[in-house]
């Protein structure tokens, strides 16, 4: 468990529930307990909560109630989405950008194709989108996955200027956007995950337009309504709600976020063999990441951990696998020394400058210690 | 490619190690002439090229030492 007196600065990892989240979920944990398709009254209750947090969902991403189904994570909304796309064209071929979340790249190696193509990524971590319509645009491609913005680096992707062939889907996985940018308009299916944006863990979104062919890739009928089995009603409910809050307040918090990112990014380049990493303008607002030469992530993670400031790294000393970051990796960043920071709606400036003090002495400790 | 006149083994040292070992043999190096640093850490394919750039040093390529170890070559430039 962090600390209170953390300064938590992973929000793009998981957020803590927004209050609004927290009212609606304890209220309707005790209205929301019976089976939505039973016709008795707490049936009837928990449908009218399990419908009202599908329409408050659909109005926030632009999308008709009925197109709206909740999974039990983001990650399982993209295995389903994308899969449900490519069992209904009959075409396994999945087209995505180099650095979309590994449930895209799990979900690619899920069924092998010859048509599966991965397109790579400027500098900035950005799809060029003639790249990806030409990857899309050859036999055996049954959808295509793009982000909406970068969970590790921010950077935004040119979603709307993607013009894919006919009978061609595209998804978009705006789980690190949702909440912080306005959303690409330009989709077929879209996902999202609540703990990214101050709702509880345990709910995932998958949105599939009308008219588009989507059927269930997993066991079960291919209807957007119960995904995976008895759905959480009160968690949908209070994502729901966070969803609404978040978005009233998204423009204020995102100019103030976006400022002291920029001072964060002006701290960090100011240090010796220190790169700044992604679009330094279309990006999200509350997400930065830099790599640190000669610094172990680890390291530096801790070294912040044990100042106070709790942040995430891309770092292959940091991962389960051991492996560096694929998304630092297909933009040819520095890999090692690798620190990524995302604010919180109520980060303030002095935790900024704090945090800024505290990584400049450190970098510099970390560095003389192994002796450059 | 002409041999290297310095080869630095860091089959066994975890990241960041082989590049700051990279680092601290660098000025060991002629201007113009090469240094190998072999590593089995799987960041340093990516992290010598990411060097390379930082520092205005030359990433030549990747080989394989006799063991089969990746062995990164960079020529110093400045």
């Amino acid at each position: 468990m962090s600390s209170p007196r953390e300064v938590y600065l992973d929000s793009a990892s998981s957020t803590p529930l927004h209050p609004a989240a927290r009212e609606t979920l304890l209220a309707a944990v005790d209205r929301g307990y019976g089976d939505p398709r039973r016709l008795h009254a707490a049936g009837r209750d928990a449908r009218l909560l399990l419908d009202n947090a599908r329409a408050v969902v659909a109005e926030c991403l632009d999308a008709r109630p009925d197109e709206v189904g909740f999974t039990a994570s983001g990650t399982e909304a993209v295995h389903r989405g994308l899969l449900g796309l490519t069992t209904a064209t009959g075409r396994d071929g999945i087209v995505h950008g180099a650095v979309e979340h590994s449930s895209v790249l799990h979900a690619v190696a899920w069924r092998s194709s010859s048509a599966h193509a991965s397109v790579a990524v400027d500098v900035t971590g950005r799809v060029d989108p003639a790249d990806l319509a030409a990857a899309a645009d050859r036999p055996g491609v049954g959808a295509v996955a793009l982000q909406a913005a970068n969970q590790e680096v921010g950077t935004l992707q040119p979603v709307d200027e993607v013009e894919l062939p006919a009978g061609v889907p595209l998804l978009v996985d705006a789980a690190a956007a949702v909440g912080h940018v306005p959303l690409p308009r330009r989709w077929d299916a879209l996902t999202a995950s609540a703990h990214k944006w101050g709702g509880p863990a345990g709910v995932g979104v998958l949105v599939v337009r009308r008219g588009t062919r989507w059927t269930n890739p997993f066991p079960g009928d291919d209807g957007l309504d119960q995904l995976g089995g008895f759905p959480d009603v009160p968690a949908a409910l209070a994502a729901a709600a966070a969803l609404q809050a978040v978005l009233a307040e998204r423009e204020e918090v995102a100019v103030r976020q976006f400022a002291l990112v920029d001072r964060i990014r002006a701290a960090a380049a100011a240090l010796p063999d220190t790169e700044v990493v992604g679009d330094p303008v279309a990006r999200l607002p509350h997400l930065v990441t830099f790599s640190c030469l000669y610094v172990g992530g680890d390291e530096i993670v801790s070294a912040l951990a044990r100042r106070g400031f709790g942040v995430a790294s891309g770092s292959a000393c940091t991962a389960s696998t051991l492996e560096p970051s694929h998304v630092l990796a297909a933009m040819g960043a520095l890999t090692h020394g690798n620190v990524r920071v995302s604010l919180g709606r109520e980060t303030t400036a002095d935790q900024v400058e704090g945090f800024c003090a505290a990584l400049t002495e450190e970098v510099h400790r970390i560095r003389a210690e192994a002796g450059l | 490619m002409s041999a290297p006149t310095t080869e630095i083994d860091c089959r066994d040292l975890p990241c960041p190690r082989p590049i700051i070992e990279l680092a601290k043999a660098l000025p060991s190096v002629a201007v113009g002439d090469l240094l190998a640093v072999v590593a089995r850490d799987p960041a340093a394919r990516h992290d010598v090229p990411a060097w390379c750039r930082m520092r205005g040093q030359e990433y030549v390529g990747e080989e394989r030492a006799a063991d089969g170890a990746p062995r990164y070559v960079v020529r110093r430039l400045s």
